[in-house]
Formats: structure tokens, C-alpha cells, sequence
């Protein structure tokens, strides 16, 4: 039995890495052959003509994930610092739970929110309604990290600090925030690699775009929209450059979460011994 | 000189006790840093409320946007099975069936996998090997919705369809759940992609669990002359079974909310079928597939009540998941085994 227990233990092992290694694999094969300078840097062009690529909907990307970042961080790091930080009550409690809350429902539901919201309101879709959907499901993540992270500075820091004489406020940015400041920007970029591949929050509110956009206030491609279209459609050609735009894609959000894991050396390391 | 360092010491301190008996001055803080303070108390205040307004703004905009279909259906939006647009019949029972089925399914096969990677390794993995599986096992939870459902599309349903579904319609065909036709793209394969998705979740989760059980459960269960199976099934697992389960609940909140992967290969056809293999639909998905097709806001209204429905119960799952496992873990060292 006890053989047998082990011998199940390997096996679900192998069978929990393998569609690791196979999605990996399949990337690389389908998809590397396609990526070029040319695919970075170029728009799409009409089915049937050689070409084109995803540039646009990297920058647009980019853009739409700096709003993210613009509206998530501050918001999930001011949220940490206050459930660690000002602990008195049940109000650091219910801020914890509802964050909790926050992170579990489904992005399509975030993004019929924002819709609603922002885009009805304006009456156009845009990048910037993208950004704050976005921005949004950014904010537990940070603010749970944030709030751990601060936990376990040390309370002597904290009072060495308040020795010194400066005002509450001072030693908790300039004191408490820096020395639990590298958990914290771990936080930030999983985060942020959590919601750069998100595609449902954008359908209703980016809403893509097949050109170069650099106006917050319009419609902008996005890399998962795009591959989505993409793998979705009837031609080829499409599918090729799908394959290749999640390469791209993978490449950027693991390579954060793996140099985030090594870098951090917590969680992983410890949990596993 | 021959006085000793106590007595010495014990002249000084009473010598200061008696000499400041007044009490310690009172510190003053400066105006201009209490009003800094309480700006800051505030700003991190707004941030940390601006959580609870955006639910509860999730809430009203939900609410208020389906109270066309709310009004005009009632409790029989969720048990009609005639989903019709054009003639303004909703019927949402197809995808709420689609979404309870897949679920279930996913957690039928993720678990197992899952629970038995985090015993893996916690317990009986060689330790040089344990952060690297550990490691992939949490990088499955990075790896993008939109790249899942491509893989899906083009690797998975097509190797589920050739290899692993005429195998299972072969040998539990006799059930009536893998029947023929089959063309690959079915609540199985979306099942299976949702379980692919979900098994980081569950196994990172249960391996926190399990390592909140204290070293001496484990101890003294060896120390009763228990294999190491023994020792994991008596010591750690019936000591986490509520984390675990609360573990399983999460997997199940994130497995109903997931919208792209299902989409790319649920076959997006609103019907009830015993037969796995057939293709069905999906809340999530039919929201996700529709919304920018609503033209009439009765369409749009029907749309949103399935996206409240879908948010509250994700809701429900994930609070109860929390409670459970905040009870296991918060309570260090667990109860003995009962």
C-alpha cells in the first residue's frame, strides 16, 4: 500500500507537469517559426495579404496595462498599508474579506461592471475603461501582498523608527513601506502578470482595434484580444500569428513570474520544505 | 571596591527613583505632523473603503441592468431551457447547466491530481526535487486564460478526440455519459482544460494546509509504527481535511467563473445532454459571446441577471471557501485526530 501510495504520488506528479511542458512546447513549435521583427512592429493587415503583425496590440498593451498600474498600485498598496497598519476594530478584517471577495469574481463580470459604468456613460469604447477594469482586479492582489509584507516587518523596526521622532505617517512610508518594499513590488508585478494576460475585462471595454491607437480615449487592440480574435477565426494565416502573439505573450508573463519566484525566494522555497 | 556590581547598581537606580519621581514629560507632537497623520490615516482609509464601494458598485450596476428580465421572468429565467433571442424567450437553464457540469467535472479530475501533487510533494518527493515540481505546479496558475483556450482548440481536442474520447466511449459508453457523435469540441474537453486550470489553486492551497499541521501529529503517528502512507493519511490529511476542502471550494469558485478557455472549445450550443461528449454552453461564455450582439435591451437585461447570478454564487463559494480555510490555518497547532 505504501508502494502503491507512492507510486499514485508519482504519477499525478507527471500528470500535473505535463500539460506544463506541452503548452510550452506547442508555443515554441507553432509559434516561433512566425515571430519576426516585422510581427512587432507592424499592425495587422487585411486576410490574404502577407505580413502584418501584433505591434499595435502590444503597445496598446502597454498602454492600457500603465492605466491599470496607475489606478491598482496606489489604491492596493494605500488599502495594505491600512489594514496593516491602522489595526483597530473589525474594519481591517471585513477589508481583508471583501478583498478577498474582489479577487474571486469572474473578470467578465468585472468588465460588464466597467461597461456599464464607464463606457455607457461615455458612450465610446477606450483604452482608459480597459485600464480601470483592469486596474481593478489589480487591487487585491496588491493589497493582500502589501499587507503580508508589512506584517512581517519587524515591530522593533517600527519602534526604533517612532524613537527617532518623526511623525507616524513618516515612519511608515519612509521606515516600514522600505523595508517590506521589495515584497511589495513582488506583489505589484504578479499582479500585474496576472492581469496583462486577462482578455474578458477588455472585450467590452478596449474593445481592440486593428490600427496604431495612442489615444486613451479610444478603442485600442490589446495582445489577448488579438490572439483571441485570432485563434478564433476561420484562416491560416490568423491562426499563425495567434500561435505566435501568445509566445510573445507567455515569454513576457512567465518571464515575470519566474524572475518574481526566484528573486522573492519565499513561498515556493519555503512551502516545498 | 569590593562592592559588588548588584549593590552598586541597586544605590544608582534607587538614587534615579527617588531623584525623578516626577512623571515623564508629556511628548508633544508638532501641529503641522498631526495634521499629516490624519491626512495619511484618511487617504489609506478612502483606498481601503474604495474596496467595499467597488463591490458594492459591482452590486447596483448588476441590479439595477437586469430588472427588465428580473421583472419580466422572475425564479423561471433559471428553470426555462428555450434560449431565444429573437422572439425575447429566456431561458438560462442550458448555461447555468453547462457551468454546474463542467465545474463538477473539472474538480472531478483536478482534485485527485491536485491533492495528490501537494502530498507529493510536501511528503514523499526527494527534496532536491521538491521546489522545482512545486514551482511548476504554481507556474500552471500563470500561464494565461486566452493561451489555455488556443492550446485547447488546436492540441488538446484534437488528442481528446482521437485518442481519449473513442477509448471512453468504448468502455463507459454503457453509462450514457460518452456517447457518439463526437466531434472534440464538448463540455468534456472544456472540463478537462478547466481542470488543467484549476489544479495549481487546489495543490498550492492544500500544500499550505498540510504544512500548517504540526511536525509532532506526523511524529506521533510514526511513532505508533505507521508507514509513511499511514503517517500522511492519519497525521496530515485527517488533520487538514477542512483546509482541503476549502481548497477545493476555490478551485470550484475560479472553474465557474472562467470564461475564454471554456469558450474556445464548449461548443457553444445551448442545450441540455446526458452525453459529456456533446457540445453545451456555459454562463460565463454566453455572456461573453452575446453581450456585444444584445441590440434590445431585454437581450442586454437577460445578459447582465446571468452575470448577477453568476457573481453571487461565486460569491457564496469563495466566502464559504475563506471561512474554511482561515478555520484550518488560523488555528495552529490542529485539533488531534478525531
Amino acid at each position: 500500500m505504501n508502494q502503491l501510495a507512492t507510486l499514485a504520488g508519482t504519477m499525478t506528479a507527471i500528470l500535473v507537469v505535463a500539460p506544463l511542458l506541452a503548452v510550452f512546447a506547442y508555443l515554441v513549435i507553432r509559434g516561433a517559426g512566425s515571430l519576426s521583427w516585422a510581427f512587432l512592429t507592424k499592425a495587422p493587415v487585411p486576410v490574404g495579404e502577407m505580413g502584418g503583425g501584433m505591434g499595435n496590440a502590444i503597445v496598446g498593451s502597454a498602454l492600457i496595462l500603465a492605466i491599470a498600474s496607475a489606478i491598482g498600485i496606489p489604491l492596493g498598496i494605500g488599502s495594505g498599508i491600512f489594514v496593516a497598519e491602522y489595526a483597530r476594530g473589525p474594519l481591517p478584517k471585513y477589508v481583508r474579506f471583501i478583498a478577498d471577495l474582489l479577487n474571486g469574481v469572474p473578470s467578465i463580470v468585472i468588465g460588464m461592471t466597467v461597461y456599464s459604468v464607464v463606457v455607457m456613460r461615455q458612450k465610446h469604447f477606450s483604452a482608459l475603461a480597459g485600464g480601470i477594469a483592469l486596474g481593478v482586479m489589480m487591487i487585491p492582489t496588491i493589497t493582500r501582498t502589501t499587507e503580508e509584507m508589512l506584517l512581517m516587518v519587524p515591530q522593533t523596526v517600527r519602534e526604533a523608527a517612532y524613537g527617532l521622532g518623526i511623525p507616524r505617517w513618516r515612519a511608515m512610508v519612509s521606515v516600514t513601506l522600505r523595508t517590506a518594499l521589495p515584497g511589495v513590488i513582488t506583489g505589484v508585478m504578479l499582479a500585474f502578470a496576472r492581469v496583462a494576460g486577462e482578455t474578458a475585462p477588455l472585450m467590452f471595454t478596449a474593445l481592440g482595434n486593428t490600427f496604431w491607437n495612442w489615444n486613451v480615449n479610444q478603442p485600442t487592440a490589446a495582445l489577448p484580444l488579438q490572439i483571441y480574435l485570432y485563434a478564433n477565426s476561420p484562416y491560416e494565416e490568423w491562426h499563425r500569428l495567434a500561435w505566435a502573439g501568445a509566445l510573445v505573450l507567455i515569454v513576457l508573463i512567465v518571464g515575470t513570474f519566474t524572475a518574481v519566484r526566484v528573486i522573492s525566494r519565499r513561498g515556493v522555497f519555503q512551502g516545498a520544505q | 571596591m569590593a562592592a559588588s556590581p548588584l549593590s552598586g547598581s541597586d544605590s544608582i537606580s534607587t538614587g534615579s527613583i527617588s531623584q525623578t519621581a516626577s512623571p515623564l514629560p508629556r511628548i508633544r507632537m508638532k501641529a503641522p505632523s498631526r495634521v499629516a497623520d490624519r491626512v495619511f490615516y484618511a487617504v489609506t482609509c478612502i483606498c481601503a473603503l474604495g474596496i467595499i464601494v467597488i463591490v458594492g458598485l459591482i452590486v447596483y450596476e448588476l441590479v439595477i441592468h437586469s430588472e427588465i428580465t428580473l421583472r419580466q421572468f422572475g425564479w423561471k429565467f433559471f428553470t426555462g431551457t428555450n434560449w431565444d433571442p429573437v422572439s425575447g424567450d429566456f431561458g438560462a437553464l442550458p448555461f447555468v447547466f453547462g457551468t454546474l457540469v463542467t465545474s463538477f467535472v473539472a474538480l472531478a479530475i483536478a482534485v485527485p491530481l491536485a491533492v495528490g501533487v501537494a502530498v507529493y510533494t510536501t511528503e514523499m518527493c526527494p527534496r532536491p526535487l521538491r521546489a522545482s515540481i512545486a514551482f511548476c505546479t504554481e507556474l500552471l496558475a500563470a500561464i494565461p486564460s486566452v493561451v489555455y483556450g488556443l492550446w485547447a482548440m488546436y492540441i488538446l481536442v484534437p488528442f481528446l478526440r482521437t485518442r481519449v474520447d473513442p477509448f471512453l466511449i468504448k468502455t463507459l459508453g454503457w453509462t450514457g455519459l460518452f456517447v457518439a457523435p463526437d466531434y472534440g469540441i464538448s463540455l468534456f474537453s472544456a472540463s478537462v482544460i478547466l481542470a488543467v486550470m484549476v489544479i495549481p489553486i487546489i495543490s498550492s492551497i492544500t500544500r499550505e494546509v498540510m504544512i500548517s499541521v504540526p511536525q509532532n501529529q506526523r511524529e506521533a503517528v510514526l511513532a505508533l509504527g505507521a508507514t509513511r502512507w499511514e503517517m500522511i493519511r492519519l497525521g496530515v490529511l485527517r488533520n487538514a481535511r477542512a483546509g482541503i476542502l476549502g481548497a477545493i471550494i476555490l478551485g470550484l469558485g475560479r472553474a465557474l467563473g472562467e470564461t475564454i478557455a471554456v469558450s474556445m472549445v464548449i461548443g457553444n450550443n445551448p442545450q441540455i445532454t446526458k452525453s459529456l461528449l456533446a457540445p453545451g454552453h456555459a454562463m460565463a461564455t454566453v455572456i461573453a459571446l452575446e453581450f456585444s450582439e444584445a441590440a434590445t435591451p431585454a437581450y442586454l437585461s437577460a445578459l447582465v441577471e446571468i452575470g448577477l447570478a453568476l457573481f453571487l454564487v461565486t460569491i457564496v463559494v469563495n466566502a464559504a471557501a475563506r471561512l474554511l480555510v482561515w478555520a484550518v490555518t488560523h488555528r495552529m497547532p490542529a485539533r488531534a485526530h478525531a
